[in-house]
């Protein structure tokens, strides 16, 4: 079964609009909840019971994470935010989902800031995504005039004011924290953790913050019930999700599938590789996540546990597939790139260390490789690994670990030949 | 230094303001900082499609916030352009899906179409060409932005196409 919790209705003419989304169901989670008051702690209770986690890439359990609000003073104002600031490469399901079904997102976040006693939320859309942007400014305006939105919504006195923000191209605050900072006005430069943002978040408010996806899932998740949600998938990775499938690949594109699907299925679902082509490498979670051998995946499933355990990470489900025409250095040395373009400047392992991985790499692929520089990378980036205070410093050092780990020969083969061991050449 | 702030801030427009005062809404009334990212985005947009120190100062002004607050945002974030650019801005993304799905070709079929290379302008100044990291559209790849619009699934003769269509 496809398309069952976030997409379920993307396949109708405008679906993205308040009349197409009520029709198949939609708000009728957040009429019922305003009309019977629902007490908040059940709800939360509801949401770990489905088993739901982070669809944005950490996998923290949603219900988890809300139930640290319970224990917050109730004077205080209290946020939820939307991460929607997609960025990581081979992920683009936020983008889709911001497009074809909005009001899942914005209903999604309003049983989120009920749960949490939140008045207000932001969603923090990436400057680039203009049209998703339309889209779920569009939705929001649709539900304030349906009285969903706003003061005493529907009359029930229950207040909720939904706004966007704006990214302005910065892949760094796709972190919780330097999003934070980033609506605040200032550049997305990480906060020390803890405090957390369920204790200091926005303005030093508590705060909850969730990737689209998440809030998206909620809705159906409610309506349908937690043993329907968490049966979908496998132990400890409850429900559907949505997988990006890019690259060498016949049909990229996204894909919700039950979580524990086999990689091999989702491989059929997505086209399967080009004709003459054999898998030869899979990044199964996000550019961040080690990239495994093609031979690998096809053994695992698509799930949390499976992927841990094949030495990789869920990630957000952005599965980048490789094929036998990839030039291994190449791809790595354009990931390092890319982690060396966005490390924000704070830590220093980060900062000179992204530096130091592109610019080895750089040279490899260049054919300017010297003997010792294998060791040299891996050197760096065991130096940036848990030294940092956000997850970017891992992220950029564990490409280059599991690219090495998987295909030293190829990256040998490069330093000593100075050309690449699968196209014969070498950049100019 | 009085007379100095109302000039700068004769280079806002009212149509700027009047936006600006629309996002600064949207946060609590204190903290009027969270508006420099909207307001940066807003005068860039009006004003040429990039921003000058004068144009950052009278942001500044506006929202009453020191002027380095404002420098940091804009040079932090890679959408603000701080040099001139073409009437055309065109983001090609050349990150790993992109790559593997023939981003080279379209960063050479610009060179070859328009004779500049990348984080260069044509000298008639109606295309600027820059390289972007992922812009969230890998399953189209490869992909551009041109302006607001993405362009997905290109090729040489659909670049030309859109290109054509611009005036």
């Amino acid at each position: 079964m496809a398309n069952e919790v976030c997409f379920q209705h993307i396949h109708l003419e405008n679906a993205w609009t308040l009349k197409v989304y009520e029709s198949t169901g939609g708000y009728s989670v957040w009429r019922k909840i305003l009309e019977e008051k629902t007490p908040p702690a059940e709800i939360i209770e509801q949401i770990k019971a489905s088993g739901l986690r982070g669809r944005g890439g950490a996998g923290f359990p949603t219900g988890v994470k809300w139930g640290f609000m319970l224990n917050a003073p109730s004077e205080l104002q209290k946020y939820i935010v939307c991460n929607s600031d997609e960025g990581e490469p081979g992920t683009f399901k936020d983008r889709d989902i911001l497009r074809y079904n909005p009001h899942a997102v914005v209903e999604g976040m309003a049983i989120g800031a009920y749960a949490i006693g939140a008045t207000a939320g932001y969603n923090y859309i990436r400057g680039e995504f203009w049209e998703p942007i339309q889209r779920f400014e569009e939705a929001i305006r649709e539900a304030y005039d349906a009285d969903l939105l706003g003061k005493n919504i529907l009359g029930t006195g229950v207040n909720f004011d939904l706004y966007t923000h704006y990214g302005a191209g910065a892949y760094i605050c796709g972190e919780e924290s330097a999003l934070l900072e980033s609506i605040e006005g200032k550049k997305g430069q990480p906060r020390f953790k803890p405090p957390f943002p369920a204790q200091v978040g926005l303005y030093g408010k508590p705060t909850i913050i969730n990737n689209t996806e998440t809030l998206a899932s909620i809705p159906t998740i409610l309506s349908k019930g937690a043993d329907w949600f968490v049966n979908l998938g496998v132990p400890n990775s409850g429900g559907a999700k949505l997988f990006s499938v890019s690259g060498h690949i016949n049909k990229p594109g996204n894909y919700e599938i039950p979580m524990g699907t086999s990689f091999k299925e989702l491989l059929e679902i997505a086209g399967g590789i080009r004709e003459g082509h054999q898998l030869k490498a899979v990044i199964p979670g996000g550019s961040s996540t080690p990239v495994l051998k093609g031979d690998t995946m096809m053994e695992i499933n698509m799930d949390y546990d499976s992927i841990a355990k094949a030495g990789s990470m869920l990630g957000a489900g952005s599965v980048i597939v490789m094929d036998d025409s990839t030039c291994m250095v190449k791809a790595l040395a354009r990931i390092s790139h890319f982690y060396f373009e966005e490390s924000c400047g704070q830590c220093t392992p980060c900062r000179e260390g992204t530096g130091w991985l592109a610019r080895i790499l750089h040279r490899i692929f260049h054919g300017q490789g010297r003997k010792d520089d294998l060791d040299l990378l891996e050197n760096v980036a065991n130096g940036i690994m848990g030294q940092t205070i956000c997850a970017l410093g891992d992220a950029a050092a564990m490409p280059v670990l599991s690219f090495i780990k998987e295909f030293r020969d190829e990256f040998e083969y490069f330093i000593e030949h100075g050309k690449s061991k699968v196209t014969g050449e070498a950049a100019l | 230094m009085l007379a100095e702030k109302q000039q700068a801030n004769t280079l806002l427009s009212p149509e700027d303001c009047a936006e600006i005062d629309r996002w600064i809404g949207k946060y609590p009334p204190e903290q009027k900082l969270s508006a420099t990212m909207p307001a940066l985005r807003i005068v860039q947009d009006n004003h040429g499609g990039w921003l000058t120190t004068e144009l950052m100062d009278a942001i500044a002004d506006y929202l009453d916030v020191p002027a380095m607050a404002v420098y940091e945002v804009a040079t932090f974030y890679s959408m603000y352009e701080l040099k001139p650019v073409g009437k055309h801005k065109v983001c090609v993304c050349t990150n790993i899906s992109c790559m593997l799905r023939g981003s080279d070709d379209v960063v050479t079929h610009f060179k070859n179409k328009l004779g500049i290379s990348l984080g260069e302008t044509t000298s008639d100044n109606k295309f600027t060409l820059k390289e972007v990291e992922c812009l969230g559209a890998c399953g189209g790849a490869p992909m551009m932005q041109v302006g607001k619009d993405y362009h997905e699934n290109l090729t040489p003769e659909k670049i030309d196409e859109i290109l054509a269509a611009l005036d």
